[in-house]
């Protein structure tokens, strides 16, 4: 038994309606501890003044530089004593969640029991950097409750100016959108960067996320200095039985409005059946007797919306593989960037792509770590420098799919025109 | 004297999720057909091969005690197969082999509180952020303005009745976490920060908050003999940015932090490309423990979008169709001054055309 609680009107208002209630939960944690009455009593206080009371400070465990975020209360009586001394620290451990968010009951369990054993008994299932949060722990518990989360398997994830902790959408093993094996490139990134994670010593944060198609489920192109987002280069793949049931079922009006319509380059027609084209760009599909779709897959974006709609009727092609975009971010300092295309497509089926994808974000991280500016993103660095200088520092060779529309002032010297036209005609001439 | 001996960590990384898959989902990676939703909140995908797998979508608070842990694993183990995984919107996924298995796991979860739904064309959980229980610069917090906020859209959770998914996300600063999203809410600080000049120079870092600040408006000073940093109130736009890296410049103030609402913003390629979220409305008031004027634009955006949105169109697509006037008449929102874009880049904002509704 704990000892009593603090009173928590305005948090008390917070266990009323249907959603579940985090206060219930923290109120349960406080029957066995002090820790959590008196954490209740800081948060009842930030409610009442407006205000936080949490200052950052240096914590860790043993090897690693990042990882911890380190909270002390600042919510202090007029002789500097802490306000709530039994949750005078609390400190979060950021643990790398397995791809996809994948567990069973039983691991579930453990991390349960080490984290109250030495913790506050309060976890979050995911930060938005995709951690498995562990809140709450003095500083004298750190080190062995990670010891036990360590031995289960699991690992601290990334804090400050390092590569931080990732996440992939459930990807290939539930869904049929799935363009690559987000787990595997996932895990064979990430893994290669642990020492980038675990010793922050970058400009400022590096993230990489894993989207298995152009939905982005894993928000990976705002949210990512390198979003790697599925897609294909062949023609979307048709399934007629899917296609009729599919029409049986939502008519001519959904068709056309819902599907055709909404189309973002007009790829898709609908047409009557004796005038569906058939050649290799084409994929067409009898959705009736009289009609059916015809995508012209040149025009295709691959934005996943007809697909989204007709799932199964339509699906991505085989020929998979990832977009590689870079310098997505969110507000400071210049305010928020997506991430651009660097990579068009490169393919992803096997341990030789995921190596190259692997060499791919050590050329960026390389180049960033050389090149930003303290506290830089690597999407403000770009911007900074301009992409084809990026570009050029990775060997990248330049392409119209990184650009949505070319320049539109003449402000460009381009006295080297003629050699990167016969540079171009000499890649042509070998290609051919 | 010796040094106790420390154990060395295992860097292990990210673990093998292969480990923690259903064994349906193991056997049939990567060669699935399609899904599709027997009812609000329940999946049902179906393999190459014939094999199908029904899942069970549930909300959960995110930030969760240990009990709550166990309660979600003793459902998962009695009404499910053992195996859940989460959504990045801290929704909780049970698999099972067997649409027997549905009803029952669905009944154990709303029975035990946890709302089921969050598929398709729902209002899914929201992204939060950390707030007053464990950031060290929050204007508000989040876990407490999105319980109050998803007890108000709890049928919308449960239901598929938007025109398209409604992703919302929260921010506790205007600088950082919380997402793009159909609505955000996000913190609007509205006055300069509050400079302590007693601890500036012995807690931070000067030339690193000069830098720090988006409109070059800090400069170093001294203040009472002692080297402090000093503001140009007239180019400070009071976004927060020098406090972290100073926390004696504190930004946050119990009346003149505000919140603003957002709306537009989405990562997925669909239809449009992605967009960032626009500011709609800002000023609100930052009122725990329910914060009921910013539930009540957001519940007034929904109902407006829903009622007005045709099917498939995101918040976004939906606005873009009906342009940016008729949606600030709609939804009864002033268009004040401060919702020009006056950022770099600011012009790509401006309407270059004659296009214009009537």
């Amino acid at each position: 038994m704990a000892k009593p609680m603090h009173p928590t009107p305005m948090l008390d208002e917070l266990e009323t309606g249907p959603w579940p209630s985090f206060v219930t939960g923290l109120k349960r944690l406080a029957q066995d501890k002090d820790y959590m009455v008196d954490l209740l009593g800081q948060l009842e206080h930030s409610y009442k003044t407006r205000k936080g009371y949490w200052k950052g400070g240096t914590v860790g465990v043993f090897g690693y530089g990042g990882g911890v975020i380190p909270r002390f209360t600042e919510a202090k009586t007029a002789d500097n004593k802490p306000m709530f001394p039994d949750a005078a620290e609390f400190h979060t451990l950021r643990v790398m969640p397995p791809a996809g968010m994948h567990y069973d009951t039983a691991i579930l369990r453990k991390l349960a029991d080490i984290w109250e054993r030495h913790g506050s008994g309060l976890i979050a299932f995911h930060g938005q950097s995709g951690d498995i949060m562990f809140q709450g722990v003095t500083t004298a518990n750190v080190q062995k409750a990670f010891d036990e989360i360590n031995e289960a398997g699991f690992d601290l994830g990334g804090a400050g100016p390092a590569v931080r902790t990732s996440m992939s959408c459930v990807g290939a093993a539930r869904c049929e959108q799935s363009c690559y094996d987000e787990a595997s490139a996932h895990r064979a990134v990430i893994n290669s960067f642990l020492d980038d994670i675990h010793r922050p010593s970058l400009p400022y944060k590096f993230k990489f996320k894993f989207s298995g198609c152009p939905n982005d489920c894993m928000n990976s192109i705002q949210r990512a200095d390198m979003a790697v987002i599925g897609t294909w280069r062949d023609n979307i793949r048709s399934d007629e039985a899917l296609a009729r049931k599919w029409f049986a079922r939502h008519g001519m009006n959904e068709l056309v409005n819902d599907v055709v319509a909404r189309c973002p380059t007009k790829a898709i027609q609908l047409k009557e059946v004796k005038d569906l084209r058939s050649d290799a760009g084409i994929t067409a599909v009898r959705v009736s007797d009289t009609h059916g779709v015809e995508i012209d897959n040149r025009d295709c974006v691959r934005c996943m919306h007809c697909i989204n709609v007709m799932t199964g009727a339509l699906a991505p092609g085989k020929d998979k593989g990832a977009t590689i975009l870079v310098g997505g971010k969110r507000t400071l300092k210049i305010g928020d960037l997506m991430g651009t295309v660097v990579v068009p497509f490169m393919k992803l089926a096997n341990d030789e792509d995921r190596e190259k994808l692997v060499e791919l974000g050590q050329k960026i991280i390389d180049f960033f770590a050389e090149n930003a500016l303290e506290h830089e993103r690597t999407g403000e660095m770009i911007e900074r420098i301009g992409l084809v200088n990026f570009l050029d520092a990775l060997g990248i060779e330049v392409d119209a799919n990184m650009v949505a529309a070319p320049r539109t002032n003449p402000y460009v010297r381009t006295d080297g025109w003629d050699e990167e036209v016969a540079k171009i005609n000499a890649r042509k001439h070998k290609a051919a | 004297m010796s040094q106790p001996q420390m154990r060395r960590a295992i860097e292990s990384g990210v673990p093998d999720n292969k480990q923690y898959l259903h064994p349906l989902l193991a056997k049939n990676y990567g060669d699935w057909k399609y899904h599709d939703r027997p009812r609000p909140g329940v999946l049902r995908h179906v393999a190459h091969g014939g094999d199908e797998v029904w899942t069970v979508r549930a909300g959960t608070q995110r930030q969760m005690d240990v009990h709550t842990i166990r309660k979600l694993c003793d459902i998962a183990d009695r009404y499910a197969e053992g195996h859940v995984r989460f959504t990045i919107r801290s929704n909780i996924e049970f698999m099972v082999s067997s649409s027997a298995k549905v009803a029952p796991l669905v009944e154990a979860l709303e029975g035990s509180g946890f709302p089921v739904g969050g598929t398709g064309n729902s209002v899914s959980m929201i992204a939060h952020t950390q707030g007053w229980l464990h950031c060290d610069i929050p204007g508000t917090d989040a876990s407490g303005a999105v319980k109050a906020l998803m007890d108000e859209l709890y049928d919308e959770f449960r239901r598929e009745e938007m025109p398209n998914r409604v992703h919302l996300s929260t921010s506790c600063c205007e600088i950082n976490c919380g997402g793009q999203a159909d609505i955000a809410i996000i913190v609007q600080h509205t006055k300069p920060p509050k400079i302590n000049h007693d601890l500036v120079a012995n807690v931070c870092e000067r030339p690193a908050v000069v830098a720090r600040c988006p409109v070059a408006a800090i400069r170093p000073a001294m203040v009472n003999g002692k080297p402090s940093l000093e503001i140009d109130e007239k180019k400070c736009m009071c976004c927060g940015a020098c406090y972290p890296p100073c926390p004696p410049m504190q930004i946050n103030d119990p009346e003149h932090t505000k919140l603003a609402i957002w709306v537009g913003g989405k990562n997925s390629n669909a239809r449009a490309k992605p967009t960032f979220m626009k500011m709609v409305a800002s000023g609100l008031p930052n009122n725990p423990p329910r914060w009921p004027e910013v539930a009540a634009v957001v519940k007034k955006i929904l109902a407006v979008y829903k009622e007005d949105a045709r099917p498939w169109e995101r918040m976004s697509d939906w606005i873009e169709r009906i342009g940016w006037p008729r949606f600030f008449e709609k939804t009864d929102l002033p268009f004040t001054k401060y919702l020009i874009d006056d950022w770099r880049g600011a012009r790509a904002n401006l309407n270059a055309s004659t296009h214009i509704r009537f």
